[in-house]
């Protein structure tokens, strides 16, 4: 099963010729993945990395009967990009870009509000179902085949959790990294609630940063409607309230969205919550060993 | 970005925002010019000298080792040299500055807006800013002006206001009208907030802002609207659409080692401890200032050297951390993903010989792509470094070397 990409995914790069999207496109195609095809405005009827290169993301459904799309396209296009996959029929857009102005996310979400598609991201490291499709920048070898689902702001704390979980014998169905701007597609309760439906996943790793209430918004459902282990980090504990630490959205505003509120809340909501990042894989390993044995 | 008072003004007026108006100031003798100006332009008979530092609460600060508060009124052209004199050179200290304060470099003289009349003054909160959770723009507003917001919201969150914009849409004339109307407003003052509102949130919208907080907004004794203070903020990620604005950033208000960091497209926070970090990755950087406080340390840095971490790269963020004279500790905290742990291990080695002296113990955790190619670089260099693939070992390295 697995959520959201899988083997059967067919994936449309957009900015598919420029060098991340060159670079990524190479990455994901020698994961197994199937990339179908490609979108460069002005360069349809090339061929890029084997594939066919398309003038619009609806020229390429069309063709190549794609219904997922990564998204490469510098800031100042990227909510155009996006739009312009909704428009076109495809169902999951995954968008890397990072820097996209805040004012054209509002648009972009409103826009997507009356559409079927699901965004996930942007400034997100993307999504990767082990073993079956990777469709982001995340380094495909450290993920093997397993029963933790992963849910993350960031990308290199990501790949953290997947190695410890990899190293603590466990594999992964999917990770999702959801994005750490202000606005972003696919929330971390929308992501945990996927993966808590999926019957692949056994467990489940949700990791947060300082600034938002998604965390806290991810945890009450859970209380409420968790079926599965959840396993919570939450990154910042240290950050000095008003500073931006990288990600736009890393930001304490208030008493409610600092590391320690956060952690309290998951706690309050039966999660079991990693003080230490390099507690995460030893966590899940010990929890899912409850389960199984 | 931030931006002073005085840019923020300029914006806010240019988008037909009612201001109370000034002239920005950096020495006594512009300040007195200054002031003689604005009795010309407006006929005020006072003047407000405000100090321009990126931080709140200058009414209530005061310049070190003085009773100088950061805003004052003046009374005479004598009031607007002395108090000038008082501020600029000065260093700041507000509820918002922290101990260290900052060095006031321009003032800004004001025209004074509360003067008699047939109404009294009233002050009014407002501020314009994106609710995370709802995806859309808040204006956010309060019949409790010209106090801290926080202390509002605590102790009677009954009075303050939200009223949030559809994007499709922008501000409707009905919205600006519900407001005007909550704040208790008439007559003249009515009209004249309707068009305060409307025209603030065109510029919100217009400029590409990330923050608006204007407090107070004043109704004045003969029912205009003005804004008396303004906390403007730009969204970095648009600056590209106003190139213009690149002009007001004011690189003496932010910390001179993150602003060389910035050159060299390195993401750099300086912090008060005592162990420096060099991350890849923003959440990861988070998560490596946690295990060293976890370890019994305190983070001295944020520091996320992209997803491109090459030699000259490490090297550079060896420098900038080194500048930092409290760091007794560096923990290196790499995942190799597209990154390769090799080219970094590569960098450390070079950085360490090109530097030279380093005197402090250093801690290397490089995982993922090459990561045993990269321990043996290491581990092979002969140089003093403590080499780490996992990150519970690095942690307890940290721990080792502060003991």
């Amino acid at each position: 099963m697995s959520v959201l990409v899988n083997k059967h995914s067919r994936i449309l790069v957009q900015g598919f010729t420029g060098s991340e999207g060159t670079f990524h496109a190479g990455q994901m195609i020698e994961y197994g993945t199937t990339v179908v095809g490609g979108v460069t405005p002005g360069k349809g009827g090339q061929r890029h990395l084997d594939r066919p290169v398309f003038n619009s993301v609806y020229d390429a459904v069309k063709q190549t009967g794609a219904d997922v799309s990564i998204i490469f396209v510098p800031p100042p296009f990227a909510a155009d990009a996006i739009m312009e996959a909704a428009e076109a029929g495809i169902g999951l857009i995954v968008a890397i870009t990072e820097g996209i102005p805040t004012k054209d996310m509002i648009m972009v979400k409103n826009y997507l509000s009356s559409r079927k598609a699901r965004l996930i991201g942007p400034n997100c490291p993307g999504i990767i179902t082990a073993g079956e499709a990777k469709v982001g920048i995340m380094p495909g070898f450290i993920f093997k085949k397993g029963p933790v689902g992963i849910v993350s702001k960031s990308g290199t704390l990501t790949y953290e959790a997947v190695d410890q979980v990899t190293k603590a014998g466990l594999g992964q169905t999917t990770a999702i990294g959801i994005g750490g701007d202000p606005i972003i597609g696919t929330t971390t309760k929308e992501a945990v609630e996927l993966l808590m439906n999926d019957p692949e996943t056994e467990g489940i790793i949700m990791i947060g940063e300082i600034g938002g209430g998604m965390e806290a918004e991810a945890a009450r459902w859970i209380k409420a409607n968790g079926t599965k282990p959840v396993i919570g980090f939450i990154a910042g504990q240290t950050a000095p309230a008003g500073r931006r630490m990288g990600h736009a959205g890393a930001i304490v505003g208030g008493a409610e969205d600092t590391a320690a509120a956060k952690m309290k809340i998951l706690r309050e909501c039966g999660i079991t919550v990693a003080d230490s990042p390099a507690d995460i894989g030893r966590l899940m390993a010990e929890a899912l060993g409850v389960l199984v044995r | 970005m931030n931006i002073h008072e005085y840019q923020g003004k300029a914006i806010l007026k240019s988008y037909g925002v009612s201001i109370q108006e000034g002239i920005v100031a950096e020495t006594p003798e512009q300040a007195v010019e200054a002031a003689k100006e604005l009795q010309k332009q407006t006929g005020t008979g006072w003047w407000v000298v405000k100090a321009q530092i990126h931080a709140g609460g200058r009414g209530k600060g005061k310049i070190v080792g003085t009773e100088q508060r950061g805003v004052a009124l003046a009374k005479n052209l004598d009031d607007v040299y002395n108090i000038s004199k008082a501020l600029l050179g000065n260093v700041l200290v507000t509820i918002q500055t922290g101990e260290a304060g900052k060095q006031v470099n321009k003032i800004y003289v004001a025209q004074d807006v509360y003067y008699p009349g047939e109404s009294e003054p009233k002050e009014y909160y407002m501020s314009v800013l994106l609710d995370r959770a709802q995806g859309r723009n808040t204006i956010i507003y309060s019949t409790e002006g010209g106090m801290n917001i926080e202390d509002v919201a605590h102790n009677t969150p009954e009075l303050i206001f939200k009223e949030e914009i559809d994007p499709a849409t922008g501000l409707q004339a009905f919205q600006a009208r519900k407001i005007a109307f909550n704040l208790g407003v008439t007559g003249e003052a009515f009209k004249q907030m309707v068009k305060f509102i409307t025209s603030l949130y065109n510029a919100y919208d217009g400029i590409d802002s990330a923050m608006f907080e204007i407090n107070p907004v004043l109704k004045t004794s003969d029912n205009k609207i003005i804004a008396v203070d303004a906390k403007v903020s730009l969204d970095e990620n648009a600056l590209y659409r106003h190139a213009d604005y690149a002009a007001l950033r004011d690189i003496s208000e932010e910390d001179p080692t993150e602003v060389e960091a910035g050159e060299h497209n390195l993401n750099y926070v300086k912090l008060d401890g005592n162990v420096g970090c060099m991350v890849n990755g923003a959440g990861l950087a988070m998560a490596t200032m946690d295990i060293i406080k976890l370890s019994g340390g305190e983070p001295a840095n944020f520091l996320d050297v992209g997803g491109t971490a090459n030699a000259a790269r490490v090297e550079q963020a060896f420098r900038i951390i080194l500048k930092d004279k409290n760091v007794k500790a560096i923990l290196v905290n790499i995942f190799g993903g597209i990154v390769r742990c090799d080219r970094v291990a590569q960098g450390i080695v070079d950085a360490y010989n090109n530097i030279g002296e380093i005197n402090i113990p250093i801690i290397v955790r490089l995982q993922g792509t090459n990561a045993v190619e990269a321990k043996k670089i290491i581990d092979e260099s002969g140089l003093k470094v403590h080499s780490a693939i996992q990150l519970a070992e690095a942690a307890a390295k940290v721990k080792e070397v502060l003991a």
